[in-house]
């Protein structure tokens, strides 16, 4: 890996070729290994075969070009966003420079105009009057092999994090064009491992890490295990329980990867302690959804099983945890795609009575929300100084901030539960929040070159507060974030640790009974004044 | 290069004018026949895109939220930038389609001494564009004014409206920046320069046989009123400046519905923007929606059912 003053002599300047003529070359680093034919044939996806997106064959199936240009019609009549999308975009460039890849990478085609105008060229070609008169001059070109790599490359090099259709004028959504372009190379078989191998796991045994239910039981029973060590107090966690009132659902990351594990505990404290009716789910025990980085229909089928397993188990309302693009489709796909959810009610906090009106339909709601709420009526004891070893700061994951507007909800826990916070810059976080560089599929370990120029923009940001205050902390609510931060930082801005807020407030949390608490989740010794400290 | 092409574009525009008019004395076509086929084209095509657009449905609900959201009381929710209710809809589209609100965000990233990032407000854009848009406006509204209300004498002295240098001057930087920056270059395609030249085009015609040609207003009315009214008259005295500004006009009419100038109507139809933040309160319905092949519970009890029993988790069926 080159060091991260080599890695910051970026080229900003532009190629003499125009954009039009398709160009890319798969160097190693900036690209994600191609789908394996056995997860395709297990998810029924079409053209399975084993390739390499650096091979100079990618072995395309004889019709597709044609398949290609059908499916593209067929997104045009079903989806109104992706035909305007492709109309209205006037070029002005505002934004060129506000997406990750591009400021990490200088690659123009990561500029979100022309990720999109990779595919506008073609619509323009094959489906307008202009692109069809004018060719060329209407900035029209044909559908050809190497523009399919070209759209495999730089559809697999967007996170799909939405922050250039914050600063478009007409709010065209890159992440739209995104969506349907991998939905357009899907449909001549061109995937990346990374997204279909967790979604086949997902697909059979309920969750993306693969764990099976006999695998599912005992990682919970660490952790139980876990907060006795740190607490003395065991904790009840069970699983598939029918006829409890809440159904929790997190990311399956939480429960088998580090620094996920510490939420973990978090989450299992916290229920102890105010003594919720709840289970988990060995089945529905996903929360994330890597059918949305694939296809509309394959987010579907994965997200079915939460208001199936929600239905079986008879509880009233469903709880939701730390993940980013979960939440982009609960809030924003799940209804749509498998409710009615009327065989479930209306979430009410059963602590505090609070009506959950903002779910009243999808009837699930963000952890955020439900621990904000509990503080807010001081149902929770807290000490805070058990946090003190901590300045944080808060990384906006991009879906919880740019699809739900979910922002100060977990600002408000964190300052409850932690002494030292401090927000990076403005243009950095909420609704102009940077993504880690991995999201959407794109955490491979091959890809890690693109990984880090992607996510230079919020390392950038966290280091400015490093610096500036001192923050040792980089507090998220996604499971992603979780896993690319920690080699992010460590090359970036080295001493700053990851962790999810509900680590920071099973950290905080008085629990009662509970003996003196001489480590932090992370099993790191407490200084003595701060375990015993003031609140 | 895509700059000279569309200039030499609208330049040929100009002497096609010069030829048909100038030359060959074709009134009638360019006076009447052009701007009525323009118009015919213009509404019929704008019409035609709207149709296209508006018949797509929008199967997801997908708004940007720029802005907190509304869920507990005591938190203070952003009803313009994440609306939860119709009037913040209304108010998120009047502040985009008024004032253009995203692109007030600009803001430009530049990597300092090769490792920091530093992010500056960057209004040019937002100003040029607003300048433009609104200069506009108040011309066409002007121009109808002339036209349906005031009587116009052939003695008003020619004046230059505040409007007409604005709308020069904002074009001219939407062009000029266009091919000074080199990203803007690089991405602009020969129709975006031709756009902002034929404006400009309309527009230097159009102040030109103001200030300059002192053309015969009340000439230039009577064929105005006569093609509105559908009595087409070509009166004497209107000078070749109006039949290049006409033409102009009728070039960019004709031109507009199968261009990214169409982006003045599909602002309002853009779904990130003009749905409510209330995806959880209300169910948002597929039109398209079909049922699709699923892992169910059952199924998955079955093929991990040793395995279940094994850790004494609880079975549907023993």
């Amino acid at each position: 890996m080159k060091m991260p003053e080599e890695l910051l002599k970026i080229d900003y300047t532009l190629p003499k070729k125009s954009w039009l003529e398709p160009t890319v070359e798969f160097r190693k680093g900036t690209y994600c290994y191609s789908a394996s034919a056995k997860c395709q044939e297990y998810l029924g996806l079409p053209n399975p075969r084993q390739w390499q997106p650096y091979e100079e064959d990618w072995k395309l199936p004889e019709n597709w070009k044609k398949t290609i240009l059908e499916g593209m019609k067929e997104r045009l009549n079903k989806y109104r966003s992706f035909r305007l999308f492709l109309d209205i975009c006037v070029r002005c460039g505002a934004c060129a420079d506000k997406c990750h890849f591009y400021i990490g990478s200088g690659d123009p085609k990561n500029m979100p105009v022309l990720r999109a105008e990779l595919l506008r060229s073609v619509y323009r070609k094959n489906f307008t009057l202009a692109g069809k008169l004018f060719g060329k001059f209407a900035g029209a070109r044909e559908l050809t092999e190497d523009v399919v790599k070209e759209w495999f490359y730089y559809f697999y090099q967007c996170t799909e994090c939405r922050r250039c259709s914050v600063f478009c004028p007409y709010g065209i959504d890159t992440c739209e064009i995104t969506m349907m372009g991998r939905e357009l190379l899907d449909l001549v078989g061109c995937n990346i491992d990374w997204v279909l191998d967790p979604a086949a796991k997902c697909y059979r045994t309920g969750n993306h890490l693969g764990v099976p239910p006999h695998a599912f039981k005992p990682a919970i029973e660490t952790a139980v295990e876990d907060v006795e060590t740190i607490t003395g107090i065991r904790v009840e966690a069970p699983i598939n329980r029918k006829g409890a009132e809440v159904l929790f659902i997190a990311p399956s990351a939480d429960y088998f990867a580090m620094p996920h594990w510490f939420t973990l505990l978090g989450y299992l404290m916290l229920f102890h302690e105010i003594g919720l009716d709840y289970t988990w789910s060995a089945y529905a025990s996903e929360g994330g959804n890597f059918g949305l980085f694939h296809s509309m229909e394959l987010a579907k089928r994965l997200n079915a099983k939460i208001y199936a397993e929600a239905k079986r188990l008879g509880v009233k309302w469903i709880l939701g945890g730390e993940c980013g693009h979960m939440w982009r489709g609960i809030h924003q796909y799940m209804d749509t795609f498998n409710g009615p959810a009327d065989f479930l009610e209306e979430p009410v906090s059963p602590i505090t009575g609070t009506r959950f009106e903002n779910a009243k339909s999808t009837k699930m709601i963000h952890i955020c929300e439900f621990t904000a709420d509990l503080l807010n009526n001081n149902k929770l004891k807290l000490k805070p100084s058990r946090n003190d070893q901590w300045k944080v700061t808060f990384h906006d994951s991009c879906n919880p901030a740019r699809s739900m507007g979910l922002i100060e909800e977990p600002r408000y826990i964190i300052k409850n539960v932690c002494h030292y916070f401090y927000d990076m810059p403005e243009n950095t976080i909420k609704e102009r929040t940077f993504c880690c560089g991995s999201g959407a599929g794109l955490g491979a370990d091959e890809n890690m070159e693109m990984r880090l120029r992607g996510g230079f923009p919020r390392a950038n940001a966290v280091k400015y507060v490093h610096e500036k205050y001192g923050v040792n902390l980089l507090a998220c609510i996604c499971a992603i974030d979780k896993a690319a931060f920690p080699p992010l930082l460590e090359y970036w801005v080295p001493g700053v640790e990851v962790a999810g807020v509900h680590e920071l407030v099973g950290n905080a949390l008085v629990m009662k009974g509970e003996k003196e608490r001489t480590t932090d989740l992370r099993g790191e010794p407490l200084r003595a004044e701060e375990g015993k400290g003031g609140v | 290069m895509n700059a000279l092409y569309s200039l030499s574009a609208v330049i040929i525009l100009v002497l096609f004018v010069l030829m048909g008019v100038g030359g060959l004395g074709l009134y009638s076509l360019f006076g009447v026949i052009i701007p009525y086929a323009a118009v015919v084209t213009f509404i019929a095509g704008f019409i035609y895109r709207l149709f296209k657009w508006a018949r797509a449905p929008v199967p997801f609900h997908i708004p940007i939220v720029c802005g907190q959201q509304k869920s507990l009381p005591w938190i203070k929710a952003n009803n313009i930038d994440s609306p939860s209710n119709t009037a913040g809809v209304i108010a998120r589209m009047a502040l985009e389609v008024l004032l253009f609100r995203s692109l007030f965000r600009n803001e430009r990233v530049e990597l300092k001494a090769g490792q920091k990032l530093v992010y500056r407000g960057n209004k040019y854009l937002w100003l040029g564009a607003l300048a433009f848009h609104w200069s506009l406006l108040i011309i066409l509204l002007r121009h109808a004014s002339r036209l349906f209300t005031e009587p116009v004498s052939s003695l008003a002295v020619p004046t230059l409206y505040i409007t007409d240098i604005i709308i020069l001057i904002a074009l001219t930087y939407l062009f000029v920046r266009r091919v000074i920056y080199p990203q803007i270059r690089y991405i602009s395609l020969p129709s975006d320069y031709f756009a902002v030249l034929l404006l400009l085009g309309v527009a230097i015609s159009g102040v030109l046989m103001r200030l300059f040609y002192k053309v015969d207003v009340v000439a230039v009315k009577e064929l105005a009123m006569g093609v509105l009214t559908f009595h087409p008259v070509i009166p004497e005295g209107v000078g070749l400046p109006v039949y290049i500004h006409l033409f102009l006009v009728s070039t960019l009419l004709a031109y507009f519905p199968f261009s990214k100038l169409m982006h003045a109507a599909g602002i309002f139809l853009s779904p990130t923007r003009n749905l409510k933040n209330n995806s959880r309160m209300r169910r948002h319905i597929n039109p398209w929606d079909y049922s699709v092949k699923v892992h169910t519970y059952e199924e998955w009890e079955d093929e991990f059912r040793e395995a279940i029993k094994g850790v004494g988790l609880p079975l549907e069926k023993e």
